[in-house]
């Protein structure tokens, strides 16, 4: 287990009175105290640590938002940002002595401009929230991580997420123009706009990723982009890994970039088959799903011209869907894998690193033998153009040795990761999760050099602590204090 | 003209870093020196360059990474991906002209001043595809970014933080690119419009129709506009969509095509601001703006007797006027009230050192840009005064 710091006595000792202060603060029902509203919050997609925080407070404004950082500066309180609570990596995690500032209730949707192309939404509008709002006019706000239905844009600027079409369109950072960002001194900045590039520091471009780690986002302006014509999914299983990789290779060398580009092993195409009833074949030991834009007679001529290339790889087989709906059946089991081998498994970590995609069959073997030598099974998934990869470790929450046998199971993984040329996390972000893992990646200086950014926001460290920077070596100033 | 250090790799940076730390002596940060003028001039007796860093240190075509050390001249780059037909995706000017400078601009000048082409509008900026650093701190220390993948949020984005800060937090002595590969052709459409405002509602419908517009530049000819949207993919992808396009297009005025070689020495000039005309006593004004006020940006410079180009559908404004700080303030006050934000690009020295050259930035902002600075550049050694005023 990653260890918390301790929380700080003359803190909790005073629950009354903050939460007193933060209902002032936020009037009406803006405030949660007792022990069974908090407990939603005692957690978020990283469910195997669980901490319940002093209070939760949701504001509905930015100017709330304000006076809660301010409050929570003065009185040296922690602060704990949240959006949805779906973070893999332990973003959202409460500490004892942390207000919890929930989102959620700035989702409103402020402004659409079509002919600029970009939307103006409150940070606690959901990632599809925003699709939604402008599909009907043709357009799509591009980032869609797996849990786009519920994860909420301002947690996306905060972990920079990516999703399975950032192959062709990006991650969070590529796709916004701005931020109102509120400092732990309870200022209101505005970071950006509604244009490109002005010069001068790139504070949106350091914002966005930071964790939580620098100030919270209240209202994100993005980028909305035209949807193409239509797009359509081919499926290409191989008779090995490194074929399949090879195969990646050559369609990247061909000059396409598909729009995505996504890699199964065998036992997530097991588990996802019999979850979904996609048809994928049971017998491949690699597959990829391969999705192209454009008109139909694009997506023809680009579709044609990746089954050529897969032909010289040997395949099992190769299927290019016909249809919108054949499509769809063959993204159905690729979206649906957390859900499938959650049904195969209790409980499941996903893990996110990222290598050079040249590496995948070396590290896929590796992961093969880890999985015997910690008797735990593994499936992976595989953003296939852009090196990153998710293995999901099974295990059982229930058997205390189980769970840390996945944990240092899930940790060797990263560090293979590191090894081979690439990081820790793709999409994830650091967390509590990876945090101590850090120093895998940085040197110590390095990290010095991070946590000194970091201190020129938030001096004090108050915000979301105990994530992202392990607690020894260079202690913050607030943790070295106790 | 100060004594320039020119290390031929990244120790001797450490130690001239070094040096100049004990001796509390600030450095002027410079690559190749190709934009040598753009912002304020650096009071330092030394110069550090880094156009002794030079070569590929990595490239894997098939990974779509490139790594280079922070001299090496951008054609070099160029040349070295189009060898395996790939290319950088922010199409990145050089900017000779503007500046009247011959040296070749460095990959590491490029990422430092974060310069973006005409693609920008589409496929993103410079700094969006930067992936890893490396760059010494003040403190004389190797900080390493980022890395060598495409997808990486592994601690805070250092690359993004150092792109564009014009050697003021860090030496870049390394960096790494996404690059992709090469579209097969390109075609432009050039519509003849009466006025700005038509020129870019054209631009826009062509940013918003699902053909994948790549550019989008405005040009003012003589008593109309000629509003340019390109294509770029395989072949017979782009006649496919320029049919289109041309439908969509087909009420904004009388349209013309031009092909391959002929479209691409078109946004060879657009990246290079060579439409604009500017003379050589003339200053030049960049602004930012939401693509839609572009054409006000522009009629209030206008109005100065000063002239014009729009590239990112509207939202780049290029202004060419006297350099004059009453002209400075009437353009960064027109910006301001569109919403939007204007840089001094080219001056005399003697305007650049009376006006703020970048967009002024909120109080409590600066205050905490001030404790960037110091944390990345505690002694204050480089290049100071060279973004904002002491």
């Amino acid at each position: 287990m990653i260890a918390l710091p301790a929380p700080k006595a003359e803190i909790l000792a005073r629950r009354e009175e903050i939460v007193a202060a933060l209902s002032a603060l936020v009037p009406g029902d803006g405030v949660i105290a007792e022990g069974i509203r908090l407990k939603p919050y005692e957690t978020d997609g990283l469910a195997a640590y669980r901490q319940m925080p002093l209070a939760v407070v949701l504001p509905s404004s930015t100017e709330q938002v304000a006076a809660v950082l301010r409050y929570c500066h003065e009185q040296g309180i922690r602060v704990v940002p949240r959006g949805a609570g779906t973070s893999l990596s332990g973003g959202a995690l409460p500490l004892a002595d942390a207000v919890v500032v929930g989102l959620m209730r700035l989702n409103a949707i402020h402004e659409v401009n079509y002919a600029d192309r970009y939307a103006v939404v409150g940070a606690g509008v959901t990632n599809i929230g925003i699709t939604k709002a402008v599909e009907a006019e043709g357009f799509f706000y591009a980032p869609d991580p797996s849990s786009q239905l519920a994860c909420m844009i301002g947690g996306n600027v905060m972990m920079n997420s990516g999703g399975a079409h950032c192959l062709k369109y990006g991650v969070t950072a590529n796709n916004l123009l701005g931020v109102k960002f509120v400092t732990i001194e309870g200022e209101v900045l505005d970071i950006g706009g509604t244009y490109l590039d002005a010069a001068g520091y790139d504070w949106l471009g350091l914002i966005t990723g930071s964790e939580g780690q620098l100030g919270i986002v209240t209202e994100v302006t993005v980028r909305i982009l035209r949807s193409a014509e239509g797009a359509r999914a081919m499926l290409a299983a191989f008779n090995s890994i490194e074929i399949a990789g090879a195969a990646v290779d050559a369609i990247i060398g061909s000059g396409i970039i598909p729009v995505a580009l996504e890699f199964m092993d065998k036992p997530c195409i097991h588990a996802c088959e019999a979850f979904a009833h996609a048809g994928y074949p049971l017998d491949a030991e690699a597959l990829l799903i391969i999705e192209v834009e454009g008109s139909i007679a694009e997506q023809d001529a680009l579709l044609a011209r990746i089954k050529d290339i897969c032909a010289r790889f040997d395949p099992i087989s190769l299927k290019v869907a016909e249809t919108a709906e054949q499509s769809l059946a063959i993204w159905k089991g690729r979206k649906g894998a957390f859900g499938a081998v959650g049904r195969i498994s209790p409980d499941y970590l996903c893990m996110d690193g990222t290598i050079p995609t040249s590496e995948l069959p070396r590290v896929l073997r590796r992961i093969g033998e880890m999985s015997d030598q910690y008797e735990l099974k593994v499936a992976n998934v595989f953003h296939a153009g852009d090196g990153n990869l998710h293995p999901l470790i099974m295990f059982d929450a229930n058997d205390a040795d189980s769970f840390r046998r996945a944990e240092t199971f899930g940790a060797d993984i990263l560090k293979l990761c590191v090894e081979v040329g690439g990081c820790l996390t793709g999409e994830h972000g650091v967390g509590v999760e990876k945090r101590d893992l850090m120093t895998v990646q940085f040197q110590p200086h390095e990290l010095a050099q991070q946590r000194a950014i970091k201190s020129a926001f938030d001096p004090a460290w108050l915000l979301n602590p105990a994530k992202v920077f392990p607690l020894e070596g260079a202690l913050s100033p607030a943790l070295a204090a106790e | 003209m100060s004594t320039v250090i020119a290390p031929a790799d990244e120790a001797g940076i450490i130690a001239a870093v070094q040096a100049a730390r004990a001796a509390r002596e600030p450095l002027a940060i410079e690559g190749q020196g190709s934009k040598r003028g753009l912002l304020r001039p650096v009071q330092a007796a030394r110069s550090l360059s880094t156009r002794g860093l030079t070569g590929v240190t990595l490239y894997r075509p098939s990974e779509l990474i490139i790594s280079a050390r922070a001299g090496t001249p951008l054609a070099e780059i160029e040349a070295t991906l189009a060898e395996k037909g790939q290319h950088l995706i922010a199409e990145s000017p050089y900017l000779n002209g503007v500046f009247g400078t011959s040296a070749p601009p460095s990959i590491g000048g490029v990422v430092a001043a974060n310069l973006s082409g005409p693609r920008r509008i589409t496929w993103g900026a410079t700094r969006d595809h930067v992936m890893g650093l490396r760059f010494i701190n003040g403190a004389g220390e190797v900080i390493r970014s980022g890395g060598r993948v495409l997808k990486n949020v592994t601690g805070l984005d250092l690359c993004k933080l150092l792109s564009g800060s014009y050697g003021t937090l860090g030496v870049i002595t390394e960096v790494t690119l996404k690059v992709l590969p090469a579209p097969e052709a390109s075609a432009t459409l050039l519509i003849e419009t009466p006025d700005l405002t038509s020129a870019v509602a054209a631009l826009s419908a062509g940013l918003g129709s699902p053909y994948g517009v790549s550019a989008a530049a405005a040009l003012p000819v003589k008593d109309h506009v000629i509003a340019a949207v390109r294509l770029e993919d395989f072949a017979a992808s782009v006649a496919y969509r320029m049919e289109k396009l041309r439908g969509v297009l087909g009420n904004f005025g009388a349209q013309r095509v031009m092909e391959d070689g002929e479209s691409r020495a078109f946004w060879r000039a657009v990246r290079e601001v060579e439409p604009l005309q500017a003379v050589a006593d003339e200053a030049i004004w960049r602004v930012s703006v939401r693509p839609s006020a572009g054409p006000e940006v522009a009629a209030a410079a206008m109005a100065l007797g000063g002239r014009v180009m729009l590239d990112w559908g509207g939202g780049l404004v290029w202004v060419a006027a006297g350099p004059s700080s009453e002209n400075h303030t009437a353009i960064t006050a027109s910006a301001r009230m569109q919403g939007g934000a204007a840089m001094l690009f080219r001056a005399p020295e003697s305007l650049r050192l009376a006006v703020p050259v970048l967009p002024e930035e909120a109080a409590p902002l600066a205050k905490i840009g001030a404790r960037v600075k110091e944390a990345l550049d505690p002694g204050g050694l480089f290049n100071p005064g060279h973004m904002r005023a002491a």
